[in-house]
C-alpha cells in the first residue's frame, strides 16, 4: 500500500456490504435457537443502504437453505445478491462475491460480530474494510457509506444486478440461435424525452460509454439542461427492460432539428446492452422517424481509440460520406475532427426482438 | 483480376467461420440479414474477424451492409481489398 501522499484522501465509497447473519444481521443463533429476530434499526439500515445504491450480500456459516428461508421469512431476502452461506472460510466468500460483482476489494465492506471472523477476512483480504456488529447503528452516517450523488439508476442498482445474474444464467442454458434467445428475453425499449430526474444518469452515460459513444464528447449537466430547454434540440433517453427486470437508462441521443435535416450530434449507448442490439434498434427507430418527417439525417462521428463499433453501426445503418445540399444548412461542428455521415432515410420495420414504445418527433 | 484459388480459399474460410458461429450450414448466396441468421452485433464481429483473418482494413463506405449480406458478398469484398493491396503483381 502507498503511504503519505494520500493521507487526506476520502476513503473510497463502499459498493457492497457483506453481512454475517447470526447476532449481526439478526439476533440469535439460527442453528441453536431455531428462532431469531430482526431488529427494526437493522431492517431500516438495509433498506437505506439499498436506496443509496450500495449492494448487500451475505457471508454466513449456516445451513444454506435454512438461513435463506429465514431471510425470506423476515422479508429481507430480496435485498441480498450472491449470498454465500455455508461452512467455508469467510475470506473465500468475500473474495468470491467481489470477483462475481467485478468490484475491487477496496470497495467491499464486511460486518460480523465475531472478532475472529473479522480477523480472518482482514488477514487474507487486507483491503476489505471490516466493521464489528456494534458499529451498525452508526454505519449509515459514515462517509464511506454516503455516495455523493444518488442517480435514479443507483437506487435500482441491486435490482439490475439481480436481473443480470438471472439473465446470464438463462443465456448459459440457452443454446438456440441468438435471435431466439433475444426474443425469449422479452425486451421492452422506451425512448422518450429526458426528464430532469434522468439527467444525472444521462450525463454519466456520456462519460462512461467510451466504446459506444459516437463523438467521445462529454456533455455536462448544465449543457444538457440548456439543450433540454431549447425547442430545436431533442435530448432523448432510452430505457430498457426485460423479463428479468430493468437495465435502466441505456442510451442517449442528442438531436438538432432543422427544417430539411436532423443532425444527430451524439449517440451513446451503454456497453452492457450492446449484445442485445440496442444501438441498432435506437438507430433504426430514428431513421424511421426521420423518414416520416421527410428530412435527411446527418450523424456526427469522431473517431476515438475505442469507438469503432459506432462507426460500423452507422455504416451498417446506411450512413455514408456522400455529398448532399442539406449539409450546407448545418452550423459547423463543435470539434474540427468531427465527420458528418449522411443518410436519406427510408421507412424501417420494427425490430423483431424488441418491443418499442417511443415518443413521436414530428412537429414541435 | 483472376484469382480463382485465392477466392476459393477466402470463401471456404468465411463459410467455416459463419457456419460455426450460427451453428448451421450456410449457403454462399444466402442473405444472412433477411434470414435472421445474423444480428447487428454479429455483423460487427464479422467486420473485425475479416480484418484480422485476412489482414485487411475495411473502412468508410466499404463498411456498408451490402458488403456483408452473404458469404459471397464478403468473399468479393475481401478479394477486392487483397487485390488492391497487391496491385504490383496483378
Ligand atoms: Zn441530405
Amino acid at each position: 500500500m502507498t503511504q503519505g501522499s494520500t493521507v487526506t484522501q476520502q476513503p473510497p465509497i463502499v459498493k457492497c456490504l457483506v453481512w454475517d447473519l447470526d447476532n449481526t444481521l439478526w439476533q440469535g443463533t439460527l442453528l441453536e435457537d431455531g428462532r431469531v429476530t430482526l431488529p427494526g434499526p437493522v431492517r431500516e439500515l438495509i433498506a437505506e443502504l439499498d436506496s443509496r445504491g450500495i449492494l448487500q450480500s451475505v457471508a454466513s456459516k449456516n445451513d444454506h437453505d435454512q438461513a435463506w428461508n429465514q431471510l425470506q421469512a423476515l422479508g429481507v431476502a430480496e435485498y441480498f445478491v450472491l449470498p454465500r452461506i455455508g461452512w467455508g472460510p469467510k475470506s473465500d466468500a468475500v473474495r468470491e462475491i467481489a470477483a462475481e460483482l467485478n468490484f475491487a476489494l477496496g470497495t467491499i465492506a464486511f460486518v460480523d460480530d465475531q472478532p475472529a471472523e473479522r480477523a480472518e477476512v482482514q488477514f487474507h483480504l487486507p483491503e476489505v474494510r471490516c466493521y464489528p456488529a456494534e458499529e451498525l447503528s452508526g454505519l449509515a452516517a459514515l462517509p464511506e457509506f454516503s455516495p455523493p450523488t444518488v442517480t435514479v439508476d443507483a437506487r435500482r442498482r441491486r435490482q439490475m444486478y439481480q436481473a443480470g445474474f438471472q439473465r446470464k444464467a438463462a443465456e448459459e442454458e440457452f443454446t438456440g440461435p441468438s435471435e431466439d434467445f433475444l426474443r425469449s428475453l422479452e425486451l421492452v425499449m422506451d425512448i422518450g424525452r429526458a426528464t430532469e430526474e434522468q439527467l444525472s444518469r444521462v450525463e454519466e452515460l456520456t462519460l462512461r460509454t467510451s466504446q459506444m459513444n459516437a463523438t467521445g464528447v462529454h456533455y455536462s449537466l448544465a449543457d444538457l439542461r440548456t439543450l433540454l430547454a431549447d425547442p430545436r434540440h431533442e435530448v432523448l433517453v432510452t430505457v430498457l427492460t426485460d423479463r428479468f427486470g430493468p437495465h435502466g437508462a441505456v442510451g442517449l441521443q442528442l438531436l438538432e432539428k432543422h427544417p430539411r435535416v436532423w443532425n444527430l450530434k451524439l449517440l451513446a449507448t451503454s456497453c452492457r446492452v450492446v449484445s442485445f442490439g440496442a444501438g441498432s434498434v435506437i438507430l433504426n427507430w430514428l431513421v424511421d422517424e426521420a423518414s416520416r418527417a421527410g428530412v435527411h439525417l446527418v450523424a456526427d462521428f469522431r473517431r476515438t481509440e475505442r469507438n469503432r463499433m459506432m462507426d460500423i453501426a452507422y455504416r451498417f445503418a446506411g450512413f455514408t460520406d456522400e455529398a448532399c445540399d442539406c449539409r450546407a444548412g448545418l452550423p459547423a461542428p463543435a470539434h474540427e475532427d468531427i465527420q458528418r455521415l449522411h443518410l436519406i432515410p427510408e421507412p424501417h420495420a420494427p425490430s423483431p426482438t424488441v418491443k418499442l414504445n417511443a415518443v413521436s418527433l414530428q412537429g414541435g | 483480376m483472376d484469382q480463382p484459388i485465392a477466392a476459393e480459399g477466402i470463401e471456404r474460410a468465411i463459410t467455416a467461420f459463419v457456419s460455426e458461429r450460427v451453428k448451421a450450414e450456410v449457403p454462399v448466396g444466402q442473405d444472412l440479414f433477411d434470414s435472421g441468421l445474423v444480428s447487428s452485433m454479429f455483423a460487427m464481429e464479422l467486420v473485425v474477424h475479416l480484418e484480422q483473418e485476412f489482414s485487411v482494413q475495411i473502412l468508410g463506405d466499404d463498411l456498408k451492409r451490402d458488403n456483408f449480406r452473404s458469404i459471397g458478398a464478403m468473399t468479393a469484398l475481401v478479394g477486392r481489398l487483397l487485390g488492391a493491396g497487391q496491385s504490383a503483381d496483378a
